[in-house]
């Protein structure tokens, strides 16, 4: 529950708020996820504008997986709103009251967004190329031939040309979720949601995957958000870096800055811990 | 087997009467088609629903499948033979008394409901081991949630319910037999009993019966593993149907330096069929 003066707050705040505005492409307000009586994340507000390049850091259990969860509707939001676009994700103000969206709508805001995993999470029922067509098929609705042809463009460009006809599972985990990729880029989402690709990874093919997830940075406008423990590679490729801690921002600001000459010490200690570790 | 009985006469017997086997063994066929198919998609269609989150829908699904478990097949084809048609009888304006009077069809669907009740709970349990990353992974490429179980989800679990279903099919085929205990259906079971009863020849009529039904459950078992080995190969696991109907790979039989190899991959694939 909010305190008086966090309610106040939020009540002017959540005026502008009704009709946000054009620019952000992921916008939080007043952002609650609680599981049970367990509060994950109390009033959180940030917004991701269009191309940019956000990474949330933070230890374990600060929250960043559930922002991304909730991002893409995996978990269900118990306060507060999310905004694509300026549309609802999941829950609307209307009137006053919290009122969830309709499914239809969810369902076509949902299609803007993808999703890599931690644990690839491909199908093994489908061949390589199958996972990749599969839902732009049967759900965009594109033609066979050119769900085939763009996945064989982005299988090259992931390194994997040879292995269209392959089963994921007689693949090495850095070659699944060089696949991941590709499906996830197969959808042409607008926003790209990636939660500790590497993590299950070999340490020496963590570099291939982070060089691919680089040069789609480099190349296309999509806008990210990062969770991830390769501070490299967040100081390389995001605009933005959000540190959590305990559901809160502690502290965000270009990566620069933040690596080199944090302002919070939670940040600092988070830091060296991390670095010291690498 | 003079101490038995008349061999002469059995065979005589038997050529007279194999017009009226061979129509018994089509009827029986038929029973375990027909019904192993209406089964199969109670299984399907229960099993789903039983498995979904939503106590509205889950709750009755979990009623049905207690009910039709519990209840014995003869004691079901009992009340669906002689206990259903008293409601018609009271209102004759009922429709669909053709229905109830057609016993073959009440053969049908006694099986069916019977045995796609405890198929509902094999199809239950192998959902729920896919796991929830697959859901999600589905979600975030926006799978409507039919897309999502016909391509993801239940082709995973596909796999693993095929073994339970393979047993009870092969149940089902048997429980057939009690069906025979209706007016007008003459299955296997019923015109061996026929051909038993004036001939007072019994040892190699009910030779007969034990045979047929066993080589019938052999071909649907064989059915099931084929299918079973083609689920495992989409899934990445085991070899293809083609490569376990080939006896040998051309290429192992001039080298015999591979014939370890070809060995060793021969009994991966029959240890691969039998799990």
């Amino acid at each position: 529950m909010p305190t008086p003066t966090d309610s106040t707050a939020a009540a002017t705040s959540a005026e502008p708020d009704t009709t946000p505005s054009e620019n952000p492409v992921i916008e939080f307000v007043d952002v609650e996820k609680r599981f049970g009586d367990n509060v994950v994340l109390k009033d959180l507000n940030f917004s991701v504008a269009r191309g940019e390049r956000v990474t949330l850091i933070g230890p374990s259990g600060s929250g960043k997986t559930t922002i991304l969860r909730l991002v893409m509707t995996l978990e269900e939001l118990t306060g507060g709103y999310i905004y694509i676009d300026g549309e609802a994700l999941s829950h609307e103000d209307r009137d006053g009251r919290r009122v969830e969206v309709s499914k239809k709508a969810q369902k076509q805001l949902r299609t803007r967004i993808g999703m890599v995993f931690q644990q690839f999470n491909l199908f093994p029922n489908m061949t390589v190329l199958e996972n990749i067509t599969e839902a732009p098929i049967h759900v965009l609705g594109r033609s066979k031939k050119d769900a085939v042809a763009k996945a064989h463009s982005l299988l090259e460009q992931v390194g994997l040309p040879d292995k269209a006809n392959a089963h994921p599972t007689s693949l090495s985990g850095g070659q699944q979720q060089r696949v991941a990729i590709a499906r996830a880029l197969a959808m042409d989402p607008e926003i790209l949601l990636l939660d500790e690709v590497t993590s299950a990874l070999d340490p020496e093919v963590v570099d291939d995957v982070l060089a691919i997830l680089r040069q789609v940075a480099e190349t296309t406008n999509v806008t990210m958000l990062i969770v991830t423990h390769e501070m490299a590679f967040a100081k390389d490729v995001s605009h933005k870096v959000m540190m959590f801690d305990g559901g809160h921002v502690v502290e965000e600001g270009h990566p620069d800055k933040i690596f080199s000459d944090p302002d919070e010490e939670r940040t600092q200690k988070f830091l060296s811990a991390v670095l010291g570790n690498n | 087997m003079d101490w038995l009985e008349n061999q002469r006469e059995y065979f005589g017997s038997l050529s007279n009467f194999s017009d009226r086997l061979l129509d018994g063994l089509w009827t029986t066929i038929q029973l375990a088609l027909l019904g192993g198919a209406l089964a199969f998609v109670i299984a399907i269609v229960l099993g789903i629903v039983a498995g979904s989150p939503r106590l509205w829908l889950r709750g009755p699904a979990r009623v049905l499948i207690e009910f039709f478990r519990g209840i014995s097949l003869l004691v079901l084809l009992f009340w669906m033979v002689y206990v259903l048609p008293l409601f018609w009888m009271a209102n004759p304006d009922l429709p669909g008394e053709e229905l109830v009077r057609n016993s073959f069809l009440i053969g049908v669907v006694a099986l069916g409901i019977n045995y796609g009740a405890y198929g509902a709970e094999a199809v239950r349990a192998s959902l729920t081991t896919v796991p929830n990353s697959q859901w999600e992974a589905t979600t975030a490429l926006s799978m409507s949630w039919l897309h999502k179980m016909r391509r993801v989800v239940f082709p995973q679990a596909w796999a693993l319910m095929l073994p339970s279903l393979t047993n009870l099919w092969v149940h089902l085929l048997k429980g057939s037999a009690i069906v025979y205990i209706l007016p007008g259906v003459n299955d296997l079971t019923f015109e061996l009993n026929n051909l038993r009863r004036p001939t007072d020849i019994w040892f190699s009529h009910a030779l007969i019966g034990l045979v047929t039904y066993f080589i019938l459950a052999l071909i649907l078992t064989l059915f099931m593993h084929a299918l079973e080995a083609r689920a495992k190969h989409k899934l990445g696991r085991g070899p293809s149907l083609k490569q376990i109907l080939t006896p040998d790979p051309p290429t192992a039989v001039p080298d015999s330096a591979g014939d370890p190899a070809s060995t060793a991959a021969g009994t991966d694939s029959k240890s691969g069929g039998a799990r």
